[in-house]
C-alpha cells in the first residue's frame, strides 16, 4: 500500500512538472500558433541554470553556488526567458514549418552547447549531488516525496492560474485574433509581432521553470536528458491532451506520462535487461503511436478547445 | 589537408543531395516540412541489408565484390529492390496517415504527425536490429591516392558517379517525361494545374516515390561509406533540410546544390571549430539562409509560404 501510494506521488511530481512544460508550449501552439519544436532546449536551459545556481561547489567546473532552491527556479525562468527573447527576436519572423525547423536546431545546438562546455555543464558526466529541500528538511523517502509534490502542486497551480487569466484576458484575445487572421489583427492596432514574441518568451519560460524542477527532483542534470525525444513527448502531451485548452495540457501529460511509465514497468518485467535500448524502442513506438493515431481519430485533442462565438453571432 | 576535407565534403554532400532532394519536393509539392523523411533513408539502408543478408544465405548466386569496390552485382540488386521496398513504405504511410489527415486538417498536423511517424520508423528499426552499429561489409578496402594528396575509397567514387547520375535521371525526368512535366505544374500552381486537367494524387504519389527512392539510395550510401545505425536518418535531419531549404524548396538543382554547400561546410568548419559542434553547422547555415534569402538559391521570389 505504501508502495503503491510513494510511486503515484513520484508519478504525479513528474506528471505535473512535464505538465508546466506542456502549459508553456500550449501557450505558443495552442494559442499562439508559433511552432516550437525546441521545447527540449529550454527545459535544458533552465535545468542546468538551476543545477549551477543551487548545486554544491565542483572544483574543475563553474557554478555551484549554492543558493536557495526558489533562487535556482526564478533564475531558470529568467535564463529561459532570456534564451528565448533572443530565439524568438531571431526566428519568430519566420513562419510555421520554418520556425518549426530553426527552433528543432536551436534545441539540438543547445543540447550540443552543454554537452561540449566542460568547464560549465559538468559535460557529459552532468552535475551531480544537486540539493533538495524536501530532503534535507525531512526523514524519509514518502514524507520528502509528499513535501516536494506539495511544491510542485503549488507552482503549477498558479502557473495554470496565471495562464487561465492571460489567455482569458485582452492578451489572450489578442493572442487568439493574431492566431487565426493576422492581417485583421495587426489592422485593429495590434501589434502581432511584439505580442507573438511576449507569448514564446512566457512559454518558453514555464519550459525553464519545468526543467529546473525537474532537476531539482532528480538531483542531476545532464545532456542526454534532452535530446529530441523530449520535445516529441511534450509535444504528444499537448496534442493527446487538446491543443488550446490548459486543463486539456495537464490531463496530456498525466496521461502521455502514465502510458510511457506503465509501459516501461511493463517492458521492464518482459524483457531481459540486456535489451534495455530495445525496451525504450517499444515506449517511443508507443508515443508515436498516440501522437499520429489522436491526430487521425480525434485531432482536436482529449479535451480540446472551446469555440468561442461571440453573443452577437450566436443570436 | 584542405583539399581531404574538400574530397570528403563533396561525398558527404551527394549523399545530403540525394536524400534532400525528396525533403525539397515534398516542402513544395505536398507542402509540409516531413520531420519523418530522414527515416526514410535509415529504412532504404536496412532494406538493403536484409536483401544483402538473404543473398548471402542462399549461396551468393549474384557473385562477391567486383575490381576495386568492397562490393559486386548484390548490393545493385539490393539497392534496386530497397527502393522498391522504401518507395512501397512511403505511399503505405502517405494512404494511412497523411492523405487522411490532409483532407481535414491544415499543414501543421500535418508535421506533427510526420513527428509521430518518424519516431514509429527510427524505434522499430532500433527495436529490430538493435542499437549497435553494422556494417554491410567488412573488407579492407585500399584508398585511391589522387593529386595533392587525397585519399579516395573506390566506393566513394561510385557514390560519387551514380548521384550525378540519378541528378541527371531527375533532370530528364522532370524536363521530358509528362509525369514529370505535371509535377512542376503542380509545383507552381497546384490549383491552375488542377483545372488544367492534371491528376493531382497521381503527382503526389510521384512525389513520394521520388523522394523514397532517393532517400534509399542517400542511406544505402551512407550505410556503405560511413554505418548503418538506426538513428542514421535522424542524425541527417538538419543537414537535409538545411540542403533543401538553401536551394531552395521545390528546386532539384536547388537540393543538391544545397547539400554540397552543407557537406562542405560541415567538413571544413572542423579545421576551424571542435568537432563536437558539427552537428551545429546545418542549422546555422538555415539560420544564413532564412534571413539573407528566404526563398532560397534557386526558389522563386513569388513562393508562397
Amino acid at each position: 500500500m505504501i508502495g503503491l501510494l510513494s510511486y503515484l506521488v513520484f508519478f504525479l511530481i513528474l506528471a505535473l512538472v512535464f505538465g508546466i512544460a506542456v502549459l508553456g508550449l500550449n501557450l505558443q501552439w495552442g494559442f499562439t500558433g508559433l511552432f516550437n519544436a525546441g521545447v527540449a532546449g529550454f527545459m535544458a536551459i533552465g535545468g542546468y541554470t538551476h543545477a549551477i545556481l543551487t548545486g554544491p561547489a565542483r572544483e574543475p567546473v563553474l557554478g555551484g553556488f549554492e543558493l536557495p532552491f526558489a533562487v535556482g527556479l526564478l533564475g531558470a525562468m529568467a535564463t529561459s526567458g532570456i534564451g528565448a527573447l533572443l530565439v524568438g527576436l531571431a526566428t519568430l519572423r519566420l513562419r510555421h514549418e520554418y520556425l518549426a525547423v530553426a527552433t528543432f536546431g536551436i534545441a539540438v545546438s543547445i543540447q550540443l552547447t552543454f554537452l561540449n562546455w566542460a568547464w560549465l555543464s559538468g559535460g557529459v558526466l552532468g552535475l551531480i549531488g544537486l540539493p533538495n529541500p524536501a530532503k534535507t528538511y525531512l526523514e524519509g523517502s514518502l514524507a520528502q516525496n509528499l513535501a516536494y509534490l506539495a511544491a510542485v502542486v503549488l507552482i503549477a497551480g498558479a502557473a495554470y492560474w496565471a495562464m487561465q487569466r492571460l489567455v482569458g484576458g485582452p492578451w489572450g484575445r489578442t493572442l487568439r485574433a493574431i492566431r487565426e487572421d493576422e492581417l485583421a489583427a495587426a489592422s485593429l492596432g495590434k501589434n502581432p509581432v511584439r505580442i507573438r514574441l511576449e507569448a514564446f518568451v512566457l512559454g518558453s519560460m514555464l519550459m525553464g521553470l519545468s526543467g529546473a524542477l525537474y532537476v531539482g527532483f532528480i538531483g542531476y542534470v545532464g545532456p542526454l536528458d534532452y535530446l529530441p525525444i523530449v520535445t516529441f513527448q511534450i509535444w504528444t502531451m499537448l496534442i493527446l491532451g487538446g491543443s488550446g485548452n490548459n486543463k486539456g495540457a495537464f490531463l496530456g501529460a498525466v496521461v502521455v506520462w502514465a502510458i510511457w511509465t506503465g509501459s516501461g514497468f511493463v517492458i521492464s518485467r518482459l524483457v531481459p535487461p540486456e535489451l534495455q535500448a530495445q525496451s525504450g524502442a517499444i515506449q517511443a513506438v508507443l508515443i508515436g503511436l498516440i501522437l499520429v493515431v489522436t491526430l487521425l481519430i480525434r485531432p482536436r485533442g482529449l479535451i480540446g478547445e472551446r469555440l468561442e462565438v461571440s453573443r452577437h453571432a450566436r443570436s | 589537408m584542405i583539399l581531404q576535407h574538400i574530397a570528403d565534403g563533396i561525398l558527404t554532400g551527394a549523399i545530403v543531395s540525394l536524400g534532400a532532394i525528396g525533403l525539397s519536393f515534398s516542402m513544395k509539392i505536398l507542402r509540409f516540412a516531413n520531420f519523418s523523411h530522414s527515416e526514410l533513408l535509415t529504412w532504404g539502408a536496412y532494406f538493403a541489408l536484409v536483401l544483402y543478408i538473404l543473398h548471402r544465405l542462399v549461396g551468393e548466386p549474384l557473385g562477391g565484390a567486383l575490381g576495386p569496390f568492397s562490393f559486386g552485382l548484390p548490393i545493385v540488386g539490393a539497392a534496386a529492390l530497397s527502393i522498391v521496398a522504401t518507395a512501397a513504405l512511403a505511399i503505405a504511410l502517405h494512404r494511412l496517415v497523411f492523405a487522411r489527415l490532409e483532407r481535414r486538417a491544415g499543414a501543421m498536423t500535418m508535421v506533427f504527425a510526420s513527428f509521430g511517424v518518424a519516431l514509429l520508423l527510427r524505434n522499430l528499426v532500433l527495436l529490430i536490429f538493435g542499437p549497435d552499429p553494422i556494417y554491410y561489409n567488412t573488407a579492407l578496402q585500399f584508398a585511391i591516392r589522387l593529386p595533392g594528396g587525397v585519399r579516395v575509397l573506390p566506393d566513394q567514387i561510385f557514390v560519387l558517379g551514380v548521384t550525378i547520375a540519378v541528378v541527371i535521371g531527375l533532370h530528364l525526368f522532370l524536363t521530358r517525361s509528362r509525369a514529370g512535366i505535371a509535377m512542376r505544374a503542380v509545383a507552381e500552381n497546384p490549383d491552375l494545374a488542377a483545372v488544367s486537367g492534371t491528376d493531382t494524387g497521381r503527382v503526389i504519389l510521384w512525389v513520394w516515390v521520388i523522394g523514397a527512392g532517393g532517400a534509399a539510395l542517400a542511406g544505402l550510401f551512407y550505410g556503405m561509406t560511413v554505418q548503418l545505425r538506426p538513428e542514421l536518418g535522424f542524425g541527417l535531419i538538419l543537414p537535409l533540410f538545411a540542403a533543401a531549404i538553401l536551394g531552395g524548396v521545390g528546386s532539384l538543382y536547388g537540393a543538391v546544390l544545397g547539400g554540397l554547400i552543407v557537406g562542405l561546410a560541415e567538413n571544413l568548419a572542423v579545421m576551424v571549430i571542435p568537432t563536437g559542434y558539427k552537428p551545429a553547422i546545418p542549422f546555422l547555415l538555415i539560420l544564413a539562409i532564412l534571413y539573407l534569402r528566404p526563398q532560397g538559391i534557386f526558389g522563386s521570389t513569388g513562393e508562397r509560404t
